[in-house]
């Protein structure tokens, strides 16, 4: 079909010409806010005890001491060219952060996601086509106690049940020690390493490791499908064509599968990628609880450290993985619904 | 001719917070194969809960009672099951708003598959495709839209689409709910022209839902006038338009515009709710005939000719009615107290 | 004086219009209203007679020179068991009621002030200032909103004292963007309502226009957002708590910072450090949400259900009035 795949090409150049100033903002906001923080962020980083030789030494080297607007010029063209600088406490580049602990974080959230999913669709599917059940009832009401739950707190549970109590799984850091040693790295990703390899045992334990922060992640994020899964399909079935459907003798199975799930699903797409952020924000407290070794996790040490430059950089990734993701998931909204691109 | 669908005293009521909503309140009708009935009323006069609840599509919270004789089998308690396998290849239906009445994302193309595989296993993709191309055709609608989204189409095209939809299964009875209200008045008179020649096309008996008169004057054999979920009058067309007898009936025609009208005329009041309706004939609180019997009695139909039927007190029957009460009421006063 | 009444009545009327609908709720949507209102309840009581309800300070590790035994189990001194510091549970829990409820309060009526003005003047009068501030906020929105509550929280931790006040601009900057959109997408519907369009017809300035149609309008909206956020915000609060960022252990207790330290009590299977500050805040966050769904329910025609009852045909027919009866 040319003329579909026309419209997609000119509405995909559209929304990446959009973006292009959104990213602009994203990261002038980023620099200013780490620019107003009181004191040398050399100094701060290097926890506020460095001799005064030393300090201006380091502050020369990484440029603190040019003038603002030649510190933002420089910013921005280290990142169009894919650098985000470079840690003043550890010296690590950021680049190198991202790959090894953004490795981490993603083998979370992707786990998490599918967890998400997968418990937000049974429940909300159901609520919503049996409304007012007790079946309804109930999925609501998992889905606003699993909302209100701090994931930090679930995780706390996990621990206390699972790991202190019945002690079936680990409770901190992505695998043991021993198979982080023993193992080769190719994706910086454990899980895709270990398969790689085919190294089961280290899979196994990476597995392991993997359940409870994933599901804890995963059922706190899943809450939120819950309720927007749930009011679609009660929204879809209201819909014209769904009578219009039964009046042609539809049978109620194809009429609640084929026409309300599956457009009752359609903006759930969309929120998906807006929930991103939620998701990584959620992922900074996983992390944390479970001693994750993610790109969260590294901006809460960063963060304990007051070392700017890479939380500067952390945060940069962060909102440009968002935005990435919006945009990815506009595509894919535009690829199943077709009144998008017009 | 034979009957395909006959009404027999049928109720149909919503059950609210404030008490039962009388949308169909014993209503008996009739429809021949290949004829088309109009059924006329206001906005709320229940027409639309009739027309629905000869498919069994009612809202939660609405019961039904009497018959709905479909060929001789009852469609009132019938299972769900069973209901809905007519639907379709026995009974159509297609309603007053096109626009949303197609699933957006699904091409016109699986609107039928989905149809046609639902009620005939047997059809192989091409037979499928061979009928729906077929009846769009005759809808006027070309063969390379098939595989379209129902955006890329006008409001006049998705009501083809939608009767093509309800005709490929070759039903022999359509009920149109206002099919044309929505539309302008080019494509209107379109979309008429199809549901008028329905009889020769496919032989299908048409219930023609409207408040439009002069649809019904167009498109119609007979016409049937609905006034507060009961039927006031019913007859040829021709007949009921030369010669009304029921006031209602009178009152309605005059108020219609037309080339020839010199001044408006409006029948004075609202139409009466239907949880506590007016006692008696429930046109009297409005009537200009009103007379002492009308809120006093419930009025009894009667034939003043042989293929019509009339509700009012008007046309007897004249033993029913006690001495002397066939004397004006004062319709100024009781129509005050209504509004009250 | 007379005008002053008036005004005052019609605003009285207009007010018990729009609770009509929650006086009308009925089934899980009142249910989650009622529930919603006690749990939320519970916690601003919880919060007002702190000093009077709780059995010891919130950072209070001895009583009578007598100091309390460290990761003691919950017992008749101690309902809820006290922690590594020696601190009471159960006091730490009523205490913290007080710091969410303030900081929560604050959060809102800064994001109310900002957003919501910002929105209105955006979306009525369009234009470039518009498309500037909308681009500016979408930006912001691509920030997970806890990264940047703690980024904030981080940077202004260094300059202001009060942790209450350093929490809450964390929190009040994450929702701006919210209140923002909402009003302005609302306003620029409701702006091209026929009753606008009439006022500007008749000459109405802008701000008069703003104010007593498109305000109103638009407002019916902000309860209900407001209460979802409110219960949003305890999340961030929290969350922030527990990363050791906003209120300062010095300062006052918060719920989130006493489950981090939980955290590694959980280990040796202490359970009561953690579980019961954990269940406060599920507890509130639970009401807070129940309490915003149920007014959505109630308000939101779309969500909200027509009540049905049987339909009973043999109902008894209809009696003529008798006046017209008698001959």
């Amino acid at each position: 079909m040319g003329t579909q795949s026309s419209s997609l090409k000119r509405y995909a150049l559209t929304r990446l010409a959009l973006v292009v100033p959104m990213v602009f903002i994203l990261l002038t906001l980023v620099f200013l806010l780490m620019r107003v923080a009181p004191g040398n962020p050399v100094s701060a980083a290097l926890g506020g005890h460095a001799p005064p030789a030393v300090i201006k030494a380091i502050s020369h080297q990484l440029g603190y001491d040019k003038p603002v607007y030649v510190q933002y010029g420089h910013y921005l063209g280290q990142i169009v060219r894919g650098n985000f600088g470079t840690t003043i406490s550890d010296r690590r580049s950021v680049g190198s952060i991202i790959l090894v602990n953004g490795a981490a974080t993603l083998e979370l959230t992707f786990f998490a996601m599918i967890i998400a999913i997968i418990v937000g669709m049974l429940v909300g599917l159901v609520s919503g086509r049996f409304r007012d059940s007790p079946l309804d009832t109930g999925g609501r009401l998992f889905g606003i106690v699993v909302y209100a739950t701090p994931v930090f707190f679930l995780g706390l549970l996990a621990q206390l049940v699972f790991g202190t109590w019945l002690n079936w799984l680990p409770t901190s850091d992505q695998a043991s020690p021993i198979t982080q040693a023993l193992m080769k790295t190719h994706t910086n990703i454990f899980f895709l390493d270990a398969i790689i390899d085919g190294n089961w045992s280290a899979f196994w334990d990476i597995v392991k490791h993997l359940i409870l922060p994933a599901t804890t992640l995963g059922i706190v994020y899943g809450g939120v499908f819950i309720r927007l899964i749930r009011v679609n399909v009660i929204r879809t079935l209201k819909e014209d064509y769904i009578e219009a459907a039964r009046a042609r003798g539809i049978n109620e199975r194809s009429v609640v599968y084929h026409h309300a799930f599956r457009n009752a699903l359609v903006p759930v797409i969309t929120v998906v990628g807006l929930q991103l952020a939620l998701l990584l924000g959620g992922a900074i407290l996983t992390e944390t609880t479970f001693n994750w070794p993610g790109l969260g996790h590294e901006l809460y040490v960063y963060l304990q450290n007051r070392d700017y430059a890479a939380v500067q950089g952390i945060v940069v990734v962060f909102a440009l993985v968002v935005v990435a993701a919006s945009i990815v998931i506009d595509f894919a909204n535009a690829f199943i619904d077709p009144r998008v691109r017009y | 001719m034979t009957a395909v669908l006959e009404v027999r005293d049928l109720r149909v009521w919503y059950g609210t917070a404030r008490g039962s909503v009388r949308a169909v309140d014993r209503v008996s009708l009739q429809i021949d194969a290949g004829s088309v009935l109009g059924l006329v009323g206001e906005s709320g006069s229940g027409k639309s809960t009739l027309g629905r609840g000869i498919l069994g599509l009612l809202p939660d919270g609405a019961r039904a009672d009497g018959e709905v004789l479909y060929k001789g089998r009852n469609l009132v308690g019938m299972s769900q099951r069973e209901l809905r396998r007519m639907r379709g290849p026995e009974l159509g239906l297609i309603f007053q708003e096109p626009m949303t009445r197609l699933n957006p994302l699904l091409r016109i193309e699986d609107h039928f598959k989905e149809t046609l595989e639902q009620h005939e296993s047997k059809l192989t993709d091409k037979e499928i495709r061979r009928r729906s191309l077929d009846t769009l055709g005759r809808m006027g609608i070309p063969p390379t839209r098939f595989r379209q989204y129902p955006h890329e189409f006008s409001g006049g095209m998705r009501q083809r689409i939608m009767i093509a939809l309800a005709l490929v299964l070759r039903p022999s009875l359509l009920v149109a709910d206002e099919p044309t209200t929505s539309l302008d008045v080019i494509v209107e008179a379109q979309i008429l022209r199809i549901l008028a020649d329905l009889k020769e096309n496919f032989d299908t008996a048409l219930l023609l839902i409207t408040h439009n008169l002069g649809i019904v004057a167009e498109a119609c054999d007979r016409v049937a006038v609905m006034y507060a979920g009961q039927i006031s009058e019913e007859g040829p067309a021709r007949d009921v338009f030369a010669d009304p007898k029921h006031p209602y009936t009178r009152e309605l025609l005059r108020s219609t515009i037309s080339l020839d009208t010199t001044e408006l005329h409006s029948i004075p009041g609202a139409p009466p709710n239907l949880i506590s309706p007016p006692s008696g004939c429930r046109f009297h609180p409005r009537c200009p005939d009103v007379m002492r019997v009308c809120p006093a009695k419930d009025p009894i139909e009667t034939q003043p000719d042989p293929d019509r039927r009339v509700l009012c007190w008007l046309h007897g029957p004249e033993t029913e009615i006690p001495d002397g009460w066939t004397a004006p009421a004062e319709r100024a006063r009781i129509a005050v107290a209504e509004e009250a | 004086m007379a005008t002053a009444a008036v005004r005052l009545q019609r605003r009285t009327v207009g007010i018990r219009r729009a609770l009509a609908p929650i006086a009308e709720a009925r089934g899980m949507a009142r249910t989650m209203l009622w529930v919603g209102t006690g749990l939320t309840l519970v916690f601003v009581l919880l919060a007002i007679f702190a000093p009077i309800l709780s059995p010891y300070g919130f950072d209070q590790y001895q009583s009578g020179g007598h100091r309390f035994a460290q990761l003691a189990h919950p017992s008749h001194s101690h309902l809820f068991g006290t922690t590594v510091q020696s601190t009471d549970v159960l006091s730490r829990i009523v205490w913290g009621a007080q710091t969410e409820l303030e900081v929560v309060g604050l959060a809102l009526a800064f994001g109310l002030v900002i957003g919501v003005p910002l929105g209105l003047v955006s979306g009525y009068f369009g234009g470039a200032l518009d498309r500037g501030t909308v681009l500016f906020m979408d930006a912001m929105f691509a920030f997970p909103p806890l990264l940047l509550a703690i980024v904030i929280a981080f940077l202004l931790g260094g300059s202001v004292n009060s942790g209450v006040l350093v929490a809450a601009l964390a929190i009040t900057i994450t929702y701006v963007p919210q209140y923002f959109r909402v009003v302005r997408n609302h306003v620029i519907s409701v702006r091209e309502e026929p009753y606008v369009e009439a006022a500007r017809a008749l000459g109405a300035k802008p701000f008069t226009i703003l104010r007593r149609y498109v305000f109103f309008n638009v407002v019916q909206n902000v309860p209900v957002i407001a209460t979802l956020n409110a219960a949003d915000a305890v999340l961030t609060l929290t969350a922030l708590g527990f990363l050791g960022y906003g209120v300062q252990p010095s300062q006052g207790a918060e719920w989130g910072y006493d489950v981090s330290r939980a955290v590694s009590d959980a280990a040796s299977g202490i359970w009561w450090t953690g579980l019961f500050p954990g269940l406060a805040i599920v507890l509130l966050v639970t009401g807070l949400t129940l309490l915003g769904e149920g007014l959505n329910e109630t308000i939101n025609p779309v969500l909200r259900r027509r009540t049905i009852a049987r339909v009973d045909f043999g109902a008894p027919s209809l009696e003529p009035p008798s006046e017209i009866l008698e001959p």
